[in-house]
């Protein structure tokens, strides 16, 4: 197993920060869980509103809008026992946890909760198998995305990462995605703006596994 | 859309983006920016290892497009993925559109793919009733106002954000703020119901992995990820020079693809499809993907020798970013579907001689765009041999003709020039070397700027009384003065002379040469322009010397470049065009690395002022030569201030600026006024044809700024 020095943690982390990511440390996949929750009820934005949605909008877009009720996460891909703790968590702020049937949630959800598989230090960039559905919805439509990343996935460069991604490729059909900050443009007048289609956020926790 | 008949209709279209006060002042700001974060992105890299790297890799690719299409199919199929081969661009529409009726869809999202800009992909969809909407915000604002790209990684950047809000307060019947953030919030919402609609969605691709069956797709919105996952239909329309053998290949290129495009290590998603993926409302819970592959004259153009390069594109956009014309007239002038440099070549060769014919003629060739190639495509060259190739196909000019004619019989040209000297009397201003008014084929629209006389007697014939004795000789140097300072400015080339005097150097300057056929390339006449090549190989006789110098960076950059690839087909000159190339060298360069010139040398007292450099594109991008001529002016006591973009091209670009006097005219007041904040009294630089446009515009603009060849400045400092 590869060790995953100091230097190339912090490389990660000042390259995620540089585009907008917020990275912390968990200890645990429970401290992850705890983090995800106190970050959705802190959330600022009205619970009845998803972003834009205070906007002026057209009538069909408007439509959409008025379909969320309370908080929701979604996460995918969480094993039984996994699920059962965050779900403990969530009820005690009266969130609802979802981890399938996402596409009746489109017009938009609080959190998209995942597990990473590698990351690649010198981008800041996470690698995350998406080949579930479900998995690439909560990292789509969410408006904040808290992504776990174990410590031991983490390589220095995507040529290092190579055969990892290969194997993952070769394992059809396969969707796989490089995630590096929030969504972004620049399309209007070239400045920057977040979150123009997947998530606003992307908050990521160093799981220090090894 | 460039989409002029005419090269003078072509022009006026190229003036109004000239008046258009906004685009100016967009584009002046990107180009600004961009170079800073470029620079930035790059940082601790070896940028141009790397380019190499990837232009090697493509190369290889380029060579196998048919057999990596069939191994790609042959991996995708067994993914459970449809893949088809269009010819044309109407065959891959027809594809498309067969796909969307065979499964009843009615609505698309779309994600952007210059590749279904190429086909106009929309148009055909639309003709069927199909309802398109483009997700990619920029590419969803220009559909919405019926435009085209302007740039192919930032379409709208040619829009402020006021025209945007005007046109989503049309599109959701509501009041639209102007303020940014919000428009893009709006689009967020705006769009989030329309793939909730679609049942197709369309994507590009920026990789088909030959290895893997995957695509990658590169996009910083996400939009792509969305198209390629709510829909129940995915088509993903890819060129088949995106084909390529490994994921190496593909990780290699995003290294340099973001970087290049906007600064950014990585885009914000890289998305990897391999095979039919689960899809909750496909048939059987998976997705009907297909994968339209576009040949549209690529596997035909990979047969070329020279031209194949072309297809090691990876769609960038750098060498618009970094372009001086892209710059004053955008992406809708500069282009036809694909934009910029890579533009000018893509278009003759997707969308025919017809759209390409004129605006291949606006390149000033300054080298900018090579320098920066994510790909290291050897773009100006390319530039000008289709501009040959057009004048092949539908006959040249007869200005064009008669230049070549002319220049490639030296005694005939030589003649001419110098009876110019006698037709010129009665325009001549009295003594100060300008002509008064301009001859009538420089009709009105060139006096941004002074034109020089023909000076009383060429360098030539001055020669054998200047020449200096040398005994004991250190080096043995073939002097080559280009036309302009043969027979405009003989004074820079006497100050050359000087300069190296006294240093064991014997000069010669071989009566044969001619003209370098730089302008002959300009002007599209390859024929004779290799024909002069060959002329002056002959005559300058390499093998007799130790260098051949050059105070023309243009001609250098020529001489040492264009000759040995011009004449690498002809067995009898392509070891003499070798040795020669290798033997050019110009005059600042050969004055500091060479001769050693230093502090010793020049006088260190009464310099007068301060003191701006212009840095020819021949010589800092053509030569790779930056620090000679600037460590030169300090070795001469000279007080040398930086200005600022001093390597952005003058202007001047022989030809061009006879046939874009507009776009020139732009140029130079940008380079004088920049020249003019540093607040410098004097302007050295290092290639006449420079001096020309510059010291012309210095005199109409009357701003009082002296502007020599670094050789006089030098000289005159001697000790
Ligand atoms: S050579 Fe200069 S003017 Fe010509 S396309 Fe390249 S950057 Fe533009
Ligand atoms: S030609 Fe080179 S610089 Fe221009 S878009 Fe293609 S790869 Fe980028």
């Amino acid at each position: 197993m590869q060790t995953t020095s100091k230097t190339m943690l912090d490389t990660f982390i000042s390259k995620a920060e540089l585009v907008s990511a917020r990275v912390s440390r968990v200890k645990t996949l429970e401290e992850a869980f705890a983090y995800t929750v106190a970050l959705c009820d802190g959330k600022e934005m009205c619970p009845l509103l998803v972003s834009g949605c205070e906007l002026n909008l057209s009538e069909p877009s408007m439509q959409l809008c008025r379909e969320k009720i309370g908080k929701i996460i979604a996460a995918p891909g969480l094993d039984q026992e996994q699920s059962t703790a965050l779900r403990t968590l969530c009820a005690d702020k009266g969130m609802e946890l979802i981890h399938s049937g996402l596409r009746r949630h489109l017009g938009g959800l609080d959190i998209g909760f995942t597990v990473c598989d590698l990351g690649i230090a010198e981008t800041g960039t996470l690698v995350l198998n998406s080949s579930s559905e479900e998995v690439r919805l909560a990292t789509m439509v969410s408006e904040t995305h808290v992504a776990v990343l174990p410590v031991s996935k983490m390589r220095g460069t995507s040529y290092e990462a190579e055969p990892e991604l290969l194997a993952f490729m070769g394992n059809t059909p396969s969707y796989l995605a490089f995630i590096t900050g929030a969504s972004r443009t620049a399309d209007i007048e070239r400045v920057l703006a977040l979150g123009v289609h997947g998530p606003l956020e992307l908050h990521i926790l160093l799981w220090e596994d090894n | 859309m460039q989409d002029a008949d005419t090269l003078k209709e072509y022009r006026k279209q190229c003036q109004e983006a000239l008046d258009d006060d906004f685009l100016r002042q967009a584009m002046d700001a990107f180009a600004k920016a961009y170079r800073t974060n470029r620079v930035k992105a790059f940082a601790g890299m070896n940028e141009k290892e790397l380019i190499a790297e990837i232009a090697a890799a493509k190369d290889v690719a380029i060579s196998r497009l048919p057999e990596l299409y069939e191994e790609f199919r042959f991996k995708a199929e067994q993914a459970g993925v449809h893949v088809h081969l269009a010819r044309t661009a109407a065959e891959a529409n027809e594809i498309i559109c067969r796909i969307a009726k065979d499964h009843g869809c009615r609505k698309i999202v779309k994600s952007k793919s210059m590749t279904a800009e190429e086909t106009l992909l929309n148009h055909r969809l639309e003709a069927d009733g199909l309802e398109v909407t483009e997700t990619d915000l920029g590419e969803w604002i220009i559909q919405l106002r019926h435009e085209g790209p302007s740039h192919m990684v930032m379409p709208a950047i040619h829009l402020s954000r006021y025209q945007v809000a005007d046109l989503f307060t049309d599109v959701t019947r509501k009041k639209q703020d102007s303020d940014i953030e919000k428009l893009v919030k709006v689009a967020r919402r705006e769009l989030r119901a329309k793939y909730i609609e679609a049942d197709m969605g369309i994507s590009g691709a920026n990789f088909a992995v030959v290895e893997t069956g995957a695509i990658g797709i590169v996009t910083n919105e996400g939009n792509a990820r969305l198209v390629t996952t709510l829909p129940r239909v995915h088509v993903a329309l890819c060129g088949v020079d995106k084909l390529t053998p490994t994921l190496h290949d593909a990780l290699r290129i995003i290294k340099a693809l973001p970087r290049n495009a906007t600064g950014q290590a990585i885009t914000s998603y890289v998305t990897w499809i391999t095979g039919a993926n689960a899809c909750a409302t496909g048939p059987e819970g998976k997705k009907e993907y297909h994968i339209v592959f576009l040949d549209n004259g690529r596997m035909a153009l990979a047969q070329d020798p020279d031209f194949r390069q072309i297809l090691r594109c990876v769609r960038c956009g750098a060498c618009a970013n970094v372009c001086p014309v892209y710059r004053l007239v955008g992406g809708h002038r500069m282009g036809h579907i694909y934009i910029g440099a890579i533009g000018l070549l893509l278009t003759y060769f997707f969308h025919g001689r017809d759209k390409a014919k004129n605006l291949v003629q606006n390149c000033i060739n300054c080298g900018a765009c090579k320098e920066v190639c994510a790909a290291g495509i050897d773009l100006p060259r390319l530039i000008k041999q289709v501009h040959a190739r057009i004048q092949n196909e539908e006959g040249h000019p007869l200005p064009s003709v008669l230049l070549g004619k002319v220049m490639s019989n030296r005694k005939l040209f030589h003649t001419l020039l110098k009876t110019a000297k006698w037709g010129q009397k009665p325009v001549k201003e009295g003594t100060t070397g300008y002509l008064r008014h301009l001859p009538m084929i420089f009709v009105r629209e060139q006096n941004f700027r002074a034109l020089p006389v023909v000076a009383d007697k060429a360098f030539r014939d001055e020669w054998p009384a200047i020449r200096p004795r040398v005994d004991k000789p250190r080096f043995r140097v073939a002097l080559f003065s280009g036309c302009v300072q043969d027979f405009v400015y003989p004074e820079q080339m006497k100050a050359g002379v000087k300069v190296m005097e006294g240093h064991g150097v014997a000069m010669d300057y071989p009566m044969g040469q001619s003209c370098c056929g730089l302008p002959l390339v300009m002007m599209g006449e390859s024929k004779a322009a290799r024909d002069v090549a060959e002329q002056n190989v002959k005559a300058m006789d390499a093998a007799q010397c130790d260098y051949i110098i050059t105070l023309c960076a243009s001609c250098a950059s020529h001489l040492k470049h264009a000759y040995p690839k011009m004449l690498e087909d002809d067995p009898r000159l392509a070891e003499a065009a070798k040795v020669f190339s290798a033997k050019v060298i110009d005059f600042s360069s050969f004055v500091s690395d060479v001769l050693g010139l230093d502090k010793n040398d020049f006088s260190q007292h009464g310099g007068q002022g301060k003191i701006a450099y212009h840095s020819p594109c021949h010589l800092c991008r053509g030569l790779g030569v930056t620090e000679a001529p600037r460590q030169l002016l300090r070795q001469a006591g000279l007080d040398y201030v930086v200005s600022a973009e001093e390597d952005v091209c003058c202007g001047f670009g022989g030809t061009f600026s006879m046939k874009f006097p507009e776009e020139s005219r732009e140029l130079l007041n940008k380079k004088l006024d920049n020249v003019a904040a540093s607040g410098a009294g004097e302007l050295v630089t290092d290639c006449p044809g420079c001096v020309m446009q510059l010291r012309g515009g210095a005199e109409v603009r009357q701003d009082g700024l002296r502007v020599r060849h670094i050789a006089e400045a030098l000289a005159e400092r001697k000790k």
